[in-house]
């Protein structure tokens, strides 16, 4: 696997997960890519997820709704504002979910030119440690049988 | 979320799923069952839990379809339900695939982007010609 490829998941306090990824691309084609619908269409979501809805506001206050499909239909939605837009370098929005909404997350992508490569730093600060928790069962470690062993594994997992 | 034939309240989906796990007295609840089914009385046990409390907890956890009846009319045993937390589980898992395959399927949009566009991105456009 090369530079390009490794993804790094941390959790560098309670509330916060971070996601690094090292591009093959100048950070404005990344921005691009994160924010035009037409090109989100043709790469976000996990794989059998296609995505139906995509509304972007690309603007201070404007807001994003996606909706992921999976093959049997059950459909995922996500929501947000943007609060900071900054092309290339600096992309920060809120975030829910249209199934779930325990409060507002921050998203925050950073994108860094390195050798014509983009280094993307998204952090995403949940609502409460409980919220983060739930999401990344730390929170179940103590006397949690073999079951949430996948839970535990989910964002501490290294590409 | 399907009911998926609990023969219990139908589960309200992640939402209640998530709500259930966010109490660690449920959790640990949760723990005790996947290692065999019990009964109320079994369960208050270690907790030094009055019944009712755990009976609140139980109540809760039924009702996300974490947790069934089981048949003995006498005990009434609890029984871990795994396919709602296996939902909250491929939820999770598809927060993890979410980077991972759509970054790879990223990098190949960004390849065609590249083709198709200066490896550099072009300054402003000059309006004002060079004259020589």
């Amino acid at each position: 696997m090369n530079d390009t490829e490794a993804l790094e998941i941390t959790t560098p306090t309670e509330r916060e997960v971070v996601v690094r990824r090292l591009f093959d691309a100048p950070p404005g084609l990344v921005f691009d890519a994160l924010t035009k619908p037409e090109l989100l269409e043709r790469w976000y979501g996990p794989p059998g997820w296609t995505l139906v809805v995509c509304e972007v506001d690309l603007r201070v206050g404007g807001a994003f709704h996606f909706v992921s499909r999976r093959e049997d239909g059950k459909d995922v939605g996500q929501r947000g504002v943007y609060r900071e837009v900054a092309r290339p370098g600096r992309l920060v929005n809120t975030e829910w979910w249209d199934d779930w909404n325990p409060g507002e997350c921050l998203v925050t992508t950073v994108l860094t030119e390195q050798d014509g490569k983009t280094r993307f730093t998204s952090t995403t600060l949940f609502p409460s440690r409980e919220v983060r928790d739930t999401i990344l069962d730390s929170g179940l470690r103590n006397g949690a049988p073999a079951l949430y062993a996948k839970l535990s594994a989910c964002l501490a997992a290294r590409a | 979320m399907q009911p998926q034939g609990y023969g219990q309240a139908a589960p309200r989906g992640l939402d209640s799923t998530f709500a259930a796990l966010a109490d660690p007295t449920r959790r640990a609840i949760l723990a005790r069952l996947a290692s065999g089914e019990a009964s109320v009385m079994e369960l208050a046990r270690p907790f030094a839990m009055s019944q009712p409390a755990i009976s609140k907890h139980l109540k809760v956890l039924e009702r996300a379809g974490l947790v069934s009846r089981g048949r003995d009319a006498q005990r009434r045993p609890r029984r871990l339900e795994a396919r709602p937390l296996a939902e909250a589980t491929v939820w999770l898992e598809r927060y993890r695939r979410l980077w991972e395959g759509s970054f790879r399927r990223l990098d190949a949009l960004l390849d065609e982007m590249k083709a198709v566009q200066p490896r550099r991105e072009p300054a402003a456009q000059r309006t004002r010609k060079r004259r020589r």
